[in-house]
């Protein structure tokens, strides 16, 4: 359906989109999630044939949006991340100009009631569009969009600014029309893709960090596994939480331990890390028996979508062997660096090996 | 090109833009017809038309100036960029909106037509050279005032920047030329072109200042000397013939006359077809940049 190969823009020296590559099948929600300025608005304008890429091909349907952009963009409805309004015109007005530059074929009156409908501003037709709220302004931006029933529907950020009783309704028109229609969605919150999209490409400074479903991009970018312990020494003090973290990082598997807060009196919280392949509980729970402490809460916290945009928008933690992994593992691709960051973070990752062996207790 | 056509026409009327066109338009070419042809008692309007011209000066910039500006401004190109239209239909819709409302402008002088027949007799031959007259030179306005909209997102730059271009052509005629009677004045102006070429040319070529500069000096340095040793004496009349060969102003003034030149007609439309062509290469680059 859509097809991007080998993408690129640059705008002067700079560099804003590199080297992307993906395919979005017929029928899929794709989700294109990226801190600000990572290039998902430069990609989607390159999608529509707004701008032009430096290099590489977009095909929509089969056909290449800079050499057939007429038959191209017919097959595309676009909300931009600013909808495209005319502010001093009517909804009704608006719309019919839409259908008329998108060439549209079907009867006027029901498609545009249809489209009306569907994104529920009917009560609103006949209101400037200068005096609609934002939400309602977005929702006559994806209006727009609908017309003419596109195959392939390219929204950018299109909950931004929205209440949050419009940005559920908002998300579940677009499960809705997920149905019916290939759906790129951008956005920087991740709650939104994780709740609408099929997949996921997490793109960072210009390149595609991740390619995935939520599970599976989970699963690769890392295999640590974390949990929260809560555990009760014996003299409810201070020496207590230092025995019991000194304790912990004696137990195989574990990677990491840290003391959190006082939750209870005399009670602390524990944060835990284990390498994600021993399970560790059981070890824990033995040990406690031997010294008499008593486990009051267990948690397992695994990684949350957050945790992996943070880990690959921030650059860090990712350790070498999570990358090893996540090439043996297709389609899901883990590529975090541009060609040329990529000879700095190798050098990097050479002394970090050297660094853990110093600290081999901690392992 | 249907439905942007129709988008602008409504949006001339829904923003006020196109009833302060036609009522500054009709107020002032009202002023000149009592001015010109009633107070004079004479039914011939050339002298009528020939006032008109500086009129066209100060209106078109109004009628063009937020054609694309505007869309840029608001983001509303995303929208009409990433329909399937091509550019042609995109820039000759609003060319043709504008003249539309140019054309119900210029109609008024019917009217005027009616009045003078109430009086005495209508020169139709006059009258109607100068209305097509009218057409052709506010069609190359026009596109001249939507290739500068084209350029910038803010429609006062884009109005100012057309005005001060059509005003510039108004007085751009052979008295203007005659002026420049001194040969000095054409070795400097043809120094300065040849300057600004090359260092153009090797500034997209090199991307080195220093270089550029140097170059577009020895360019310069290499005309003065053609001029200095080989071409002693300039014919300043040739040069000037040729120049006035770009008078809008000459030109219009001719049809006012009466006289209906066919070099003159190929020249306006020829204007208005460069320009907007100008303003669809300005949309293209914009893509990639």
């Amino acid at each position: 359906m859509i097809e991007v190969k080998h993408l690129t823009k640059k705008y002067g020296d700079k560099l804003a989109v590199n080297d992307i590559s993906f395919k979005v099948e017929k029928g899929e929600i794709l989700g294109f999630l990226g801190p600000n300025g990572a290039g998902k608005s430069t990609t989607m304008n390159m999608l529509t044939g707004y701008i032009s890429s430096t290099s590489g091909q977009v095909l929509i349907n089969g056909a290449d949006i800079l050499e057939e952009p007429k038959k191209a963009k017919a097959n595309i409805g676009y909300l931009p991340e600013i909808p495209p309004l005319y502010l001093d015109m009517t909804v009704d007005a608006y719309l019919s100009f839409m259908f008329d530059l998108k060439k549209c074929k079907l009867p006027r009156k029901a498609h545009l009631k249809d489209v009306c409908d569907l994104c529920k501003i009917s009560d609103v037709r006949h209101r400037i569009i200068k005096n609609l709220s934002k939400g309602y302004k977005q929702r006559v931006g994806l209006a727009q969009a609908l017309i003419n029933n596109p195959p392939v529907l390219i929204l950018d950020e299109p909950t931004v600014g929205l209440d949050p009783n419009q940005i559920i309704e908002i998300r579940s028109l677009i499960k809705k029309l997920g149905k019916r229609h290939t759906v790129i969605l951008s956005s920087h919150i991740l709650p939104e893709i994780q709740a609408v999209c099929d997949r996921i490409i997490i793109i960072n400074k210009g390149v595609v960090a991740a390619d995935g479903t939520a599970d599976d991009i989970a699963k690769n970018i890392t295999n640590e596994h974390k949990m929260t312990l809560r555990i009760e020494g014996q003299n409810h003090s201070k020496d207590d939480k230092e025995e019991i973290v000194s304790e912990l990082r004696k137990i195989d598997g574990i990677k990491y331990v840290r003391a959190d807060m006082e939750r209870e009196k005399g009670i602390y919280d524990y944060d835990v890390e284990t390498d994600g392949k021993t399970d560790v509980r059981r070890a824990i729970n033995k040990l406690c028996a031997e010294k008499g402490w008593n486990i009051l809460m267990l948690q397992l916290s695994d990684l949350t979508l957050e945790d992996i945009f943070l880990k690959i928008t921030m650059g860090d933690g990712i350790d070498a062997d999570s990358d090893k992994k996540a090439q043996d593992k297709k389609p899901v691709r883990i590529n975090l660096m541009t060609e040329a960051e990529e000879k700095a973070a190798m050098e990097a990752a050479k002394e970090a090996a050297a660094d853990k062996d110093n600290e081999g207790g901690e392992e | 090109m249907g439905a942007i056509y129709r988008r602008e026409m409504s949006s001339f009327f829904t923003s006020g833009l196109g009833y302060v066109f036609l009522t500054v338009f009709y107020a002032v070419s009202g002023y000149y017809f009592y001015d010109k042809v009633i107070e004079s008692g004479l039914s011939d309007t050339s002298p009528m038309f020939e006032s008109m011209l500086i009129m066209f000066v100060f209106l078109v910039p109004i009628l063009t100036m937020r054609l694309i500006s505007e869309e840029k401004k608001n983001r509303t190109d995303q929208g009409i960029l990433t329909a399937p239209i091509s550019l042609w239909e995109l820039v000759l819709g609003k060319y043709f909106a504008a003249m539309t409302l140019f054309v119900i402008a210029e109609s008024i002088i019917f009217v005027y037509a009616i009045i003078i027949r109430y009086l005495g007799d209508v020169v139709w031959s006059t009258l109607l050279g100068n209305y097509f007259a009218m057409l052709i030179l506010g069609g190359a306005f026009i596109a001249i005032g939507l290739f500068v909209s084209s350029l910038t997102e803010n429609q006062m730059t884009s109005a100012v920047v057309s005005l001060v271009i059509m005003l510039i052509l108004y007085y751009y005629d052979e008295t203007l030329l005659e002026k420049i009677q001194s040969d000095s004045i054409v070795k400097v102006a043809a120094m300065a072109a040849a300057f600004f070429i090359v260092y153009r040319i090797v500034s997209v070529v090199s991307g080195n200042y220093a270089i550029s500069t140097a170059s577009g000096a020895g360019a310069a340095g290499v005309v003065f000397a053609v001029f200095h040793f080989a071409i002693k004496e300039i014919s300043v009349d040739k040069i000037q013939r040729f120049l006035s060969e770009f008078s809008f102003h000459t030109r219009y003034v001719e049809f006012t006359k009466g006289v209906f030149s066919v070099p003159s007609i190929l020249f306006f439309i020829s204007t208005a077809f460069l320009f907007n062509f100008f303003t669809i290469r300005v949309l293209e680059k914009r893509r990639w940049s």
